[in-house]
């Protein structure tokens, strides 16, 4: 367990900046999840930490200590690999074990931490086989295992569940929650699954562009989105968002004039704003609902159903730039090509300025 | 790495289709028995003539060795008056410690040179990539002036010496290539469980170099073996004779000892092959399976 912080961290390749500045305080035992499409920079990011790729600039602390050039040993940090990277010569136990042995631990005590370690992820039973006489998950628990047994600090993961498949990932995201929980561990975690993101992190930090855009609990994140970025990567499908212009602004509220003609009210603090502002405003699929007797109400045609069972995602348009999709119960019968009719409450939606920054939402607790 | 070259799943549609496959497998065997039976020819020739008179030599050098014409004497010849034990020590001293070190320095030569960033990396590839290119053999002269003045003439020293300049360029070249094909993950994840350089290189990357460090040991070993150059030149002298020299007492200016000659090259053949099914038993494809996926 050990508490990180980040200070105006920079990375450079060459000319290019590939991080500009990251300052961030992760806690003792805190599960902090990195988010952002690919190429944002998490990735760098976590082999900063790491100790594999050179700070360019800034500070990185592990315990209050300077670590920016120590090697990734001697900072207390364990990485697991998306593509596991086990040594492929070694038995389960050697590729565990290897670490502690460089490190110089005792036989004895190499063989009670692995067999500790093996016995928590369920694969004392595999230990003297080879990497590639195992599946994908349990490759996986191997890797993970080899970063147990070295006792770090810090626990990082560079996506450690893309490589499998979708039930076992599942399943391994569980685990890893639980795991969590156990070790009481500092884990740093890459994604580029918001599902994954929200599920295991106490802290999500959303990236894009070398920057964290916004960083805070996962309920908070989805409810109270600073940008329009993080407002359309967190959650799924992905936040409507339609173009228009403020016709009446107070603190109370905002009434938008959307490019389809449709006139809506949003329940933010628009005392910043001017009528005739052009303005985003986004809107949730599970915010949505079937209905005529709503504040602000659409209509169009079904042009895809995708029945989930529990739910069924209704994808509409109105031949007119307005593209929405709503979320509604799974009983609900919706023929592709029919007309229908939705809409929102008005403290449902989020509104954004031509910068792409939210306004306060004015929430009823 | 998932070497799949033999799982082609043919899809079975239509007979002409198999009877064409069938015909492409024919002509493909063909060719490839053609060229071992030519590769092959001589070293039979020598292995049924050295079992033969003299005379049955001569007169009918393609015939099989019968009950009359069989003759050990050659052998005898070799095994007991003439020193073939040393000379076959002396090859296999040289032919071992060159091959090894050329894999341990070419090993460690393309390690530092695909791993590492440094001043003067792409200057020594490239004088490495020379090293392929020039025979050593044009440098013989200086090759002999240099080991005059180090007083290594007539010793192995000098053998082993020459042969490790002459295999390492085309062992760092194989080397390197295979090198580049091993996951990045691995070397960081050594690194992440605090491995040193020096160890990673040799727990992590050496045992997997195994396939391509047997290929380099047989493109390395045989025209070590096989030389009479550098041995001629180096070493004639009558405790430093490798095998290949060796049977040169045999071929006089006016007699040549013929049956001596085809004896010793059949035995100069065993030791060559052992050591060639030792490597090529390392040559296991998918080392790497199951690193990453």
């Amino acid at each position: 367990m050990a508490k990180v912080q980040l200070k105006n961290l920079q990375k450079r390749f060459n000319d290019v900046k590939v991080l500009h500045g990251i300052d961030l305080d992760i806690q003792h035992g805190e599960f902090v999840v990195l988010v952002g499409e690919s190429g944002c920079g998490k990735s760098t990011l976590l082999r900063l930490l790491a100790g594999l790729e050179e700070i360019s600039d800034g500070e990185l602390l592990i315990d209050d200590v300077v670590v920016n050039h120590q090697p990734p040993a001697k900072r207390g940090i364990a990485m697991v690999f998306q593509s596991y990277a086990l040594y492929p010569h070694m038995s389960v136990f050697k590729n565990m074990a290897f670490g502690l042995k460089i490190a110089g631990a005792s036989k004895a005590d190499m063989q009670k931490k692995v067999e500790e370690a093996a016995r928590k992820l369920k694969i004392d039973h595999l230990l003297h086989r080879l990497p590639r006489e195992l599946s994908g998950g349990q490759r996986q628990r191997v890797a993970i295992g080899r970063a147990i047994v070295r006792d770090p600090k810090v626990f990082l993961f560079d996506e450690p569940l893309s490589n499998l498949d979708a039930s076992l990932r599942v399943q391994t995201r569980v685990e890893l929650g639980k795991l969590h929980q156990e070790l009481g561990a500092t884990i740093v975690y890459v994604t580029h699954d918001q599902v994954e993101a929200m599920t295991l992190g106490d802290k999500i930090v959303v990236m894009n562009g070398g920057r964290i855009e916004q960083c805070g609990a996962p309920l908070s994140l989805y409810h109270h989105p600073k940008t329009l970025f993080v407002a359309q990567f967190i959650g799924s499908p992905k936040m409507n968002v339609l173009a228009g212009q403020v016709q009446q602004a107070s603190a109370t509220g905002v009434s938008v004039m959307l490019e389809c003609g449709v006139l809506a009210e949003v329940a933010v603090d628009g005392s910043q704003l001017q009528s005739g502002d052009p303005v985003s405003l986004g809107i949730r699929p599970e915010h949505l609902s079937l209905g005529t007797e709503l504040p602000t109400c659409f209509a169009g045609e079904v042009t895809l159903t995708e029945e989930l069972g529990e739910a069924t995602y209704v994808y509409t348009s109105n031949g007119a730039g307005q593209d929405l999709v709503l979320k509604v119960d799974g009983h609900e019968e919706i023929a592709v090509h029919s007309q229908i009719r939705f809409g929102f409450k008005a403290g449902m939606a989020h509104l954004f300025d031509k910068d792409g920054m939210a306004l306060p939402r004015l929430l009823k607790s | 790495m998932k070497a799949l070259f033999f799982d082609r799943s043919q899809p079975a549609t239509g007979g002409w289709q198999r009877g064409a496959q069938t015909g492409k497998a024919l002509a493909v065997h063909a060719v490839l028995l053609t060229y071992t039976v030519i590769a092959l020819f001589p070293i039979l020739l020598v292995l049924i003539n050295s079992l033969k008179s003299r005379k049955a030599i001569f007169r009918d050098p393609l015939g099989l060795p019968s009950l009359d014409t069989l003759n050990l004497g050659g052998f005898e010849q070799v095994l007991l008056r003439s020193d073939f034990g040393l000379y076959a020590c002396n090859s296999l001293v040289v032919t071992i410690l060159a091959v090894g070190l050329v894999l341990l320095l070419g090993a460690m030569a393309a390690w530092a040179l695909t791993e590492y960033r440094f001043r003067g990396n792409l200057l020594l590839a490239f004088l490495f990539a020379m090293g392929i290119m020039i025979p050593i053999r044009l440098g013989t002269v200086s090759i002999l002036n240099l080991m005059v003045q180090l007083h290594l003439v007539n010793t192995l020293t000098a053998l082993v010496l020459v042969y490790i300049a002459q295999g390492l360029p085309l062992a760092v070249y194989i080397l390197s290539e295979f090198i580049r094909t091993i996951p990045k993950e691995l070397k960081e994840a050594a690194r992440c469980d605090g491995i040193s350089e020096y160890k990673i290189f040799f727990a992590v990357i050496l045992p997997l170099l195994r396939p391509a460090m047997a290929t380099v040991a047989v493109f390395t070993m045989i025209p070590i073996w096989n030389d009479l150059w550098f041995p001629l030149i180096l070493a004639p002298g009558e405790e430093s004779r490798t095998i290949t020299l060796g049977v040169q007492q045999f071929v006089g200016q006016y007699v040549t000892d013929w049956n001596a000659v085809l004896s010793s090259l059949t035995l100069a053949i065993v030791p060559v092959l052992v050591l060639y099914l030792i490597f090529s038993r390392q040559l296991i494809r998918g080392l790497t399976a199951g690193a990453v996926k």
